[in-house]
């Protein structure tokens, strides 16, 4: 689960980390006064969306005065910004938040993340910050410098120390940017995020510590103990699909192609999408509805391949194990009477009680292409098509 | 005598009375496992399937002479059920549930060092399908049927991919030795790696299939260990072709984050590797077949 700017920062904040002065608005009207509020003689107007790189698309603007701060939260207010992470499509502006400007020194990177290869959460700087990490990795791979964090111990603070004096910080800020790197670190660990990234860091011509700009991501298999954290979800954010899929339980990616899928198991389905387009063909989305397939996953699948205007075909892949093919395929039938589908539908089964649950599927009045194995499923989906 | 578990393994049901637990613990009995109780705190004494019921794991193991266990409790329990299995000094526990947190998974790994290398519990999963060794021993909820018995081991992160090769190969007279499911999650209890190995000693397989999937650097990791240290050919697929990158693909661990870790990347490195890919995932069972052939 991803969170704006601005509630990353105020969880930062919390555990030590200094940020800006700054506050959140929703209209125009009270941006002026924030800007008031907040003080000083410059401000930025930040567009608060779930993507980076948002100042490369217009999304934030340094402002001169409350009225041009009002005026550009006029203007970023409801707008669809598209950065090179949202998709052509962009995401909506609802949130503004506004903060005072920052007279920049050096620009630092902050990066926390769950290493998969040492299995333990590792800590990444570097000098260059102000790029995203990936072009860091490749313009200055020397920069970089890591630590790794012991979780039944914790971020230690010689740990903090080695970084901030590897980032060649000067002496007398040292302690303050250790501070700030344990307050990441603790704020990883206290809260089960997978990311939590401070880019840039800087130190200001006042030599304040500052977290600039940031970034958290949280485990969603953890959110069941952190209640706050998950209060901060902003459906808005995210693909009206995919919302309405994850409130079902049904793991489901929107893609760009035309081939609907309904496919149990992870594995299976990025397998099935690999077929389609190996058969020429381009998966619309990828969706899960788990490795038992009940019959009521099958019915809200079918709803939702169906909102999906570009989908025109439509492929079921079942692998039925426990459950039966031919209780998969009375599912199926079931689902088919309540949900009208005006487009081709290939269903292959396999497993157990394949022969009964295509002998279901044949004797209903359904109007199916049958298919048995992976290669045949893709091939019919995409002769279909046309 | 056959990786991990064979025929004799004495095997105990972690949350044993709940629903899952008592489904799965049929299907096991019924495939012939040689289930011999369960826990479930606070329902010690009872008896459940004409099994015994213990309060703790340290209790049942102490009981009956388990050696493996299998864990039916809810993700938020799992990592305590995991490492009290390890204290009790489980051999082997295979953790099928989906959702447990990769904070809680760490945690779990780092407990279990506290143990020596011969005494460590082996994990396998979580979010897995778990083990089995066909006409032996079914540690996991996969429907046992479609594994023929023979001499094919098979590493797979996915549960119904992982069915998907074992019915193809079923399909063209090919049997397996064991087929160990280790999961979609980030961060799991066993690796292709420390499977692959544990296949490459065992005089029962003669090859082995890997079916990985994007995310990750364990299937590139088991490639290298391959090409430096194995005799018996490995045979390789991997899912994700068409996902693009930065999206969680079902699996939490199936995100393409960090070069090497796209399915065509993965694919390129095992190559290099030694391994035999298998060019789409309707010819794993092919493809298993003209290595075999070579042999």
């Amino acid at each position: 689960m991803d969170i704006h700017e601005y509630q990353a920062k105020e969880i930062l904040a919390s555990f030590g980390v200094t940020i800006p002065r700054g506050g959140i608005v929703y209209s125009p009207e009270t941006a002026e006064n924030k800007a008031r509020e907040i003080g000083g003689s410059k401000w930025v107007v930040k567009a608060q969306i779930h993507s980076g790189a948002r100042g490369k698309a217009g999304g934030v603007i340094v402002c001169n005065s409350p009225l041009e701060v009002a005026q550009a939260t006029d203007k970023l207010l409801g707008k669809k910004l598209v950065t090179n992470q949202t998709g052509p499509q962009g995401k909506i502006v609802n949130r503004i938040y506004i903060e005072e400007a920052t007279d920049i020194e050096k620009e630092l990177y902050l990066g926390l993340v769950f290493d998969r290869s040492s299995e333990s959460i590792m800590i990444v700087a570097s000098t260059e910050g102000g790029m995203s990490v990936e072009e860091i990795a490749k313009e200055k791979p020397d920069s970089i410098i890591r630590s790794k964090i012991e979780v039944a111990v914790g971020i230690q603070d010689f740990q903090a120390r080695e970084l901030a004096f590897g980032l060649g910080i000067e002496p007398e800020l040292v302690r303050r940017v250790s501070e700030t790197i344990i307050g990441c670190a603790k704020a990883f660990s206290e809260l089960d995020a997978t990311m939590v990234e401070v880019n840039p860091l800087v130190i200001s011509k006042q030599k304040q510590i500052l977290a600039l700009d940031c970034k958290m991501s949280f485990d969603n298999n953890a959110m069941f103990r952190r209640d706050k954290v998950s209060e901060l979800r902003d459906k808005t954010q995210e693909d009206e699909k995919e919302v309405y899929a994850s409130d079902r339980g049904l793991n489901y990616v929107s893609l760009d192609g035309n081939i609907g899928n309904i496919i149990n198991g992870a594995g299976l389905a990025m397998a099935s999408m690999d077929m389609i387009k190996l058969a020429g063909g381009e998966p619309a989305n990828f969706l899960d509805v788990g490795g038992g397939a009940t019959p009521e996953k099958i019915v809200k699948a079918f709803r939702l391949i169906t909102m999906d205007k570009k989908v025109k075909v439509i492929l079921v892949n079942i692998f039925a194990g426990i459950n039966r093919c031919d209780w998969v395929a009375e599912g199926i039938v079931q689902a088919l009477e309540k949900i009208e589908i005006k487009v081709p539908l290939v269903i292959r089964l396999a497993g157990t009680n394949v022969e009964k649950g295509n002998k279901i599927l044949k004797e209903s009045k359904l109007n199916y292409i049958e298919a048995s194995t992976l290669e045949e499923a893709a091939n019919k989906a995409v002769a279909a098509l046309k | 005598m056959s990786v991990i578990i064979h025929k004799d393994t004495k095997i105990i049901i972690q949350g044993f009375t709940g629903k899952m637990g008592t489904f799965h613990a049929e299907e096991m009995i019924k495939y012939g496992s040689n289930v011999v109780g369960g826990v479930t705190p606070g329902k010690g004494g009872q008896k459940h399937l004409d099994r015994p019921v213990f309060d703790t794991v340290k209790d049942a193991v102490k009981n009956t002479g388990a050696t493996a266990s299998i864990l039916f409790v809810p993700p938020a329990f799992a990592a305590d059920s995991a490492m009290e299995a390890a204290d009790a000094g489980i051999k082997t526990c295979v953790a099928i549930v989906d959702g447990i947190p990769s904070h809680d998974m760490i945690k779990i790994k780092r407990y279990m060092r506290r143990y020596s290398r011969t005494e460590k519990m082996t994990l396998v999963g979580p979010n897995c399908a778990g083990i089995i060794s066909p006409g032996k021993s079914m540690l996991g909820i996969m429907p046992g049927h479609i594994y023929k018995e023979g001499r094919v081991g098979i590493i797979s992160r996915s549960g119904t991919l992982g069915y998907e090769a074992a019915q193809q190969l079923k399909n063209l007279n090919i049997g397996i030795s064991t087929s160990v499911g280790i999961g979609g999650d980030p961060i799991n209890g066993s690796s292709f790696r420390d499977i692959i190995e544990k296949f490459e000693t065992d005089d029962e397989t003669d090859v082995i299939l890997m079916i990985g999937e994007i995310g990750g650097p364990q299937e590139v990791a088991a490639g290298e260990f391959a090409k430096e240290n194995m005799k018996k050919p490995v045979i390789g697929y991997i899912a994700g072709l068409t996902a693009p990158k930065g999206r969680v693909m079902g699996h939490a661990g199936a995100i393409v984050s960090a070069y090497g870790e796209s399915a065509i990347e993965k694919v390129e490195i095992l190559k290099q590797c030694g391994v035999t890919i298998s060019k789409n995932p309707s010819v794993m069972g092919d493809t298993v077949k003209s290595v075999l052939e070579k042999i």
